[in-house]
């Protein structure tokens, strides 16, 4: 247990004069450092007053010495960034995308640029690893909707698909065929869809004719899908709204719509090459056309 | 608290540094005194913001909310949904690289209470008008893992099964004009009537789009009916999107 001082222990300092119920108070110096501190902020706050924007007046407050602001900071911040990367983004905007693989320089700076801007804007719908969602493509495996070279990639992020906002936007629309089609010719088509995956023809079979009547226009005869429309290619067994036959019900009834915003108004052109080569190199990407 | 009997020797000459025990003793007094201090930095950090002419600066594009967005903005207040998203994109690169241009006082002049929030489980919405699409915002709104896995974001399905509630939003209008939202009496009469078309590709919207200069007009959840969850994508969808950003110059006094 400490030892406390005894009552006539009391050291040797004066008192303030204040004396409550016999209690004094003492009047000892504060701590040296404590007050070099007050001092020191004292001191701090008039210089920083003088230097850095402080005071409201009337119109507005004080600029300060050094004219600092936070829009001119953060300003200044994206252009040292922009400066240090104004080469490697001219050359990717200006190369040929097809022929990106045989600078390795670039392709290095457009992967990792195109990665960073997929986590940002393209992880919420395709995921942040890209595989996808029901209604949202993956885009790790080699099908593709709208074509699988650099150049359809970086065009689909650029214009979007299906939106009201780019006139340049990749279109084309499913029909409801609930408006068509009774309920047994639809359960007739689902069923004849379902076994195409399984290598079943396209035109025979108790749907072939359904399929020859309503969908061969836009999948083609072999159902291979049509890439000029983004119709879907039915014979692999990928199902970007799900395989079991109320998902396949549900969108042959109601006609899919699936929806990409543009791009080119949130991303600057090499951005978009950048991502758009980010993912053509997830696994997928198609080889480019022979020049 | 008596005076020791054996100092009576008590200054005579009363400085102003001894008054101050007057207010130690009495404590109305000395609550009085705090307030008036509290009051006089809270005068000079506040104050000047009423009058001073930059506090908002004007910018073009900013219109108040449409009576279905307004109505969406509600719905935003209601669901808590300020308690893990910001409205507010800092002037910051990383931020301003993330979510787009940095936000602008004159963007949340007609938010009554604004929406700025201090606390980001989720992402800042101040920009997302416009970066996804309808249906994505339908699906990640009914089940946010169905498109974002690893989201802690819960479900607001039962949204777009609950019909909007319609008979007040005229009032709800009004009460914003009471606070200074330049609501007309037009826009207030026909609130009903453009709450309703705005989620109506064929309806007429002339007076609508002459009220609210470039408002969305389309069935946001693709239900004919006018539900909660129309209001609320309405709502998301318009966020960040007012301001014209190719005409504006930036004041580099702030």
């Amino acid at each position: 247990m400490t030892k406390h001082p005894k009552p006539d222990d009391k050291p040797q300092v004066e008192t303030t004069g204040h004396s409550w119920d016999g209690i004094e108070e003492l009047n000892n110096p504060l701590p040296r450092w404590w007050l070099w501190t007050l001092y020191g902020t004292i001191v701090f706050a008039v210089i920083y007053v003088i230097l850095y924007p402080a005071w409201p007046m009337v119109n507005g407050a004080t600029k300060g010495v050094l004219g600092w602001s936070t829009r001119a900071d953060v300003q200044m911040h994206i252009e040292q960034v922009d400066a240090s990367q104004t080469e490697m983004r001219a050359s990717l905007t200006q190369t040929d995308l097809g022929a990106l693989d045989r600078n390795p320089e670039l392709m290095e700076f457009a992967m990792n640029a195109g990665a960073a801007v997929f986590r940002t804007n393209c992880s919420q719908c395709h995921g942040s690893g890209a595989g996808g969602a029901v209604g949202y493509p993956n885009l790790l495996d080699d099908d593709w909707l709208w074509g699988g070279m650099v150049e359809d990639i970086a065009y689909t992020v650029r214009h979007g698909i299906r939106n009201e906002d780019d006139p340049d936007a990749r279109y084309s629309q499913m029909p409801a065929f609930g408006e068509m089609l009774d309920r047994d010719q639809i359960a007739t088509l689902v069923a004849h869809v379902r076994s195409l995956p399984d290598g079943a023809d396209p035109l025979s079979g108790p749907g072939g004719q359904l399929f020859a009547d309503n969908c061969t226009s836009c999948h083609g005869d072999d159902a291979r899908g049509d890439r000029t429309q983004g119709a879907p290619n039915l014979t692999d067994a990928i199902w970007l709204y799900g395989d079991s036959p109320e998902q396949v019900t549900r969108i042959i009834t109601r006609g899919p719509f699936g929806v990409m915003p543009p791009w080119n108004t949130r991303l600057s052109e090499a951005e978009i090459r950048a991502v758009a080569a980010y993912v053509h190199g997830l696994g997928g990407g198609e080889p480019n056309a022979a020049p | 608290m008596t005076q020791d009997s054996k100092t009576p020797e008590k200054p005579k000459r009363r400085t102003l540094l001894d008054r101050h025990a007057t207010l130690e003793r009495n404590a109305t007094l000395l609550l009085v005194g705090s307030f008036l201090v509290v009051t006089i930095g809270g005068i000079v950090e506040i104050a000047p913001l009423f009058w001073l002419e930059n506090t908002i600066e004007e910018v073009e594009g900013m219109r108040p909310y449409t009576p279905l967005e307004l109505a969406g903005r509600d719905i935003y207040v209601r669901e808590g949904c300020y308690v893990c998203h910001s409205q507010m994109i800092r002037p910051m690169r990383d931020e301003v690289e993330r979510y787009g241009h940095y936000s602008l006082a004159a963007e949340s002049m007609y938010d009554h209470p604004f929406q700025w929030g201090s606390k980001r489980t989720g992402p800042d919405v101040a920009r997302v008008g416009g970066r996804y699409s309808d249906e994505w915002h339908y699906d990640h709104l009914s089940d946010p893992q169905s498109v974002v896995p690893e989201s802690v974001m819960p479900k607001y399905d039962y949204l777009a099964r609950t019909k909007l509630e319609v008979t007040h939003i005229g009032d709800l209008l009004e009460t914003h004009a009471m606070v200074g939202v330049p609501y007309t009496d037009d826009m207030i009469a026909n609130a009903r009537a453009d709450m309703r078309v705005q989620v109506d590709p064929w309806g007429d919207t002339d007076g609508l789009l002459e009220r609210y200069p470039g408002a969305q007009v389309r069935d946001f959840d693709r239900n004919p009916e006018l539900t909660e969850m129309d209001a609320l994508i309405a709502y998301l969808q318009m966020l960040g999107t007012l301001v014209d950003f190719s005409t504006f110059i930036a004041d580099d006094s702030r």
